[in-house]
């Protein structure tokens, strides 16, 4: 494969130089591969230093010492002893930090099963009942839009209507279905799954959709002339032929829930823990190396989600 | 002329319209709210109609200094944005030719995209911190910091930008005919021109749209910001310190005002994206004919 590529760039330039022969010559023409480097370039830089040694960092922190205020550049294994604190003592109690995982797993798989369900159909009807190009581009704009306004005041658009005094609440006490105000609907599990189901969907219904548009209608009218029931088309043809969509899609969310700190702390009302939370926690008792520590745990978890995830679809082959 | 419509058009058409109910309800709710008479609480029902909290926001008697954080997100938002096209398009424009390191950018790109914001801010805080130790111990004592919004704020925002900028990239060029250019060069165009005159006008409209996303990805970002924005504050990390404090409408008058600024970008944008694949079709230039 490499060879064909340097036979190519060996051949290309030849030939564009061949055509500046004739206009008034200039400096010589730039290599193709440096003038990639030129254009690539910049982008890689800003990967390596404000993502990959940013990452470097993390694991080399984690194993660092620390004090009340400070960090120390010397080896411990402190942020980690800390963070696994009391596990193996308290068996068969689970302790505080796998509490705190299996409750952020909880709520990404409620997350997880409910941005996918909804993200299935809307891009369902979004590819296959929607006909007419602008129908379709005008309505993905409309599923679009609120990704380009504020999480924040996403979520904080909940608080008039979930409160104590919220629409919900005053509305279900008129009807007299309730005497006193529901108090877990804001400011607790139920919320912050809702705040982020409200969120992310988006994320679901974008690679979803992206996969069913490219599927041959053809195929779906073979299926039926086959004799195929639509239950059986959807789960024999389209459902796999929309894995790869899933599968990204899934992967978003995912990653998104695992890490997230503000959406359980702003709708949990702080008091929900999660691996995200731990992270932002001790970055705030200014303990980086345990913070790090925590940082590389979920990075391996999240890596290890994915992972098994890719095993169902080959991404770099649909991609 | 038209089929019948199966029934499960119909259920999936109210699914959708519950879905985009879901999505829009709550906002439109805050937005309303911002416009509570001066005595209103933070529900419904409203107590008059007032644009009093949103004129406190703008003397800057209410809760923070709206204009500093104000400045310092649009300030930061434009760079982003400018930066993210510039080096989304360059980049987009090497991926067409294969070149080593093209499959370590692709994945480091991904992988900014998917590994949980916290991670990537504490990593930069902690780059920076240790640069600052550094500074301080080898060159000079005095020094404060380095982090701020323009170093590590604006690398911080690149990671969530430009990920985005590459994949719209990415789809840009799967539809767009090489042959285009080539006629260019055939006809005597440096690849500069090629790129000025031919490549630039068509895939125009979906550079802007590369701009809207990184206009505002960097406006609303607060994950990223977090850790690595240094001392100061942009509007959304403002606005989320609120949400544990808050007590009266004053938080729903600021998230209208982000939002405000979001959808005139958002306007902004598509107009303009609609107005040049308008010009484009008008002006019967068969640049664009290939592309179908």
């Amino acid at each position: 494969m490499d060879t064909s590529e340097d036979i190519l760039q060996q051949a290309s330039p030849d030939l564009v130089r061949g055509s500046d022969t004739a206009r008034p010559a200039k400096a010589a023409r730039l290599s193709p591969s440096f003038v990639s480097w030129l254009q690539a370039g910049p982008m890689m830089l800003v990967f390596l230093a404000f993502f990959l040694i940013p990452l470097v960092f993390v694991v080399i922190v984690s194993f660092w010492d620390y004090n009340e205020y400070q960090l120390l550049p010397a080896f411990s294994g402190r942020g980690y002893t800390d963070t696994f604190e009391g596990c193996i003592a308290q068996l068969p109690d689970l302790c505080t930090i796998a509490k705190t995982y299996l409750k952020t797993l909880k709520l990404c798989f409620l997350v997880w099963a409910i941005t996918l369900f909804i993200g299935f159909w809307v891009a369902y009807f979004l590819a296959f009942h929607v006909k007419s190009k602008t129908w379709q581009m005008g309505l993905s704009l409309l599923c679009t839009i609120p990704f380009w306004t504020s999480n924040v005041i996403r979520m904080i658009a909940w608080i008039p209507l979930l409160g104590r005094n919220g629409l919900v609440n005053s509305g279900l006490m008129k009807t007299g279905l309730i005497s006193q105000p529901l108090e877990w609907l804001l400011f607790s599990e139920f919320s912050v799954v809702l705040a982020l189901v409200h969120l992310f969907t988006f994320f679901m219904v974008v690679p979803i959709f992206n996969s069913m548009i490219r599927i041959d209608k053809s195929l779906i009218e073979a299926a039926y002339d086959a004799g195929a029931t639509g239950l059986q088309t959807l789960v024999n043809v389209i459902v796999p032929l929309a894995k790869p969509g899933i599968v990204i899609g899934s992967i978003f969310v995912i990653t998104i829930v695992m890490g997230d700190f503000i959406t359980i702390g702003v709708m949990g009302g702080q008091q929900i823990a999660a691996a995200g939370k731990i992270i932002e926690t001790r970055v705030n008792a200014l303990q980086f190396p345990a913070a790090a520590a925590n940082a590389v745990i979920l990075l391996v978890i999240t890596f290890l989600i994915i992972t098994m995830m890719s095993r169902i679809v080959d991404i770099k082959k649909e991609l | 002329m038209k089929e019948g419509r199966p029934r499960s058009f119909y259920v999936l058409a109210i699914f959708f319209a519950a879905y985009v109910l879901f999505l829009y309800g709550p906002m439109i709710a805050i937005y309303v709210l911002s416009f509570q008479g001066p005595q209103g609480g933070l529900t419904f029902p409203m107590n008059g109609v007032s644009t009093y909290w949103l004129a406190k926001l703008f003397q800057g008697t209410g809760i923070i200094d709206l204009g500093a954080s104000f400045r310092r997100s649009l300030l930061l938002g434009v760079i982003v944005m400018a930066v993210t096209v510039v080096l989304s398009v360059a980049a987009g424009m090497a991926f067409r030719r294969k070149f080593r390191a093209q499959s370590i950018l692709f994945y480091s790109a991904i992988a900014s995209l998917i590994v949980p914001s916290i991670i990537t801010s504490l990593g930069i805080s902690l780059e920076f911190r240790i640069i600052d130790d550094l500074i301080k111990a080898h060159w000079n004592e005095n020094f404060e910091t380095s982090m701020g919004l323009l170093t590590s704020g604006l690398g911080a925002h690149l990671t969530w930008t430009l990920p985005f900028g590459l994949l719209i990239m990415f789809a840009i060029f799967n539809r767009f005919d090489p042959r285009l250019e080539e006629a260019a060069r055939d006809l005597g165009a440096t690849p500069w021109q090629a790129f000025r005159h031919v490549v630039l006008p068509i895939i125009l409209p979906s550079v802007i749209g590369i701009g809207l996303f990184g206009f505002t990805l960097s406006w609303d970002e607060l994950a990223r910001s977090s850790q690595a924005i240094g001392a100061v504050n942009t509007l959304p990390l403002d606005l989320q310190g609120l949400t544990t404090t808050v007590t009266n409408p004053d938080i729903y008058a600021l998230g209208t005002i982000i939002s405000a600024v979001s959808f005139a970008v958002i306007t902004l944008a598509l107009g303009t994206i609609h107005m040049l694949n308008k010009r484009q079709a008008a002006k019967g230039s068969d640049a664009g004919k290939g592309l179908v």
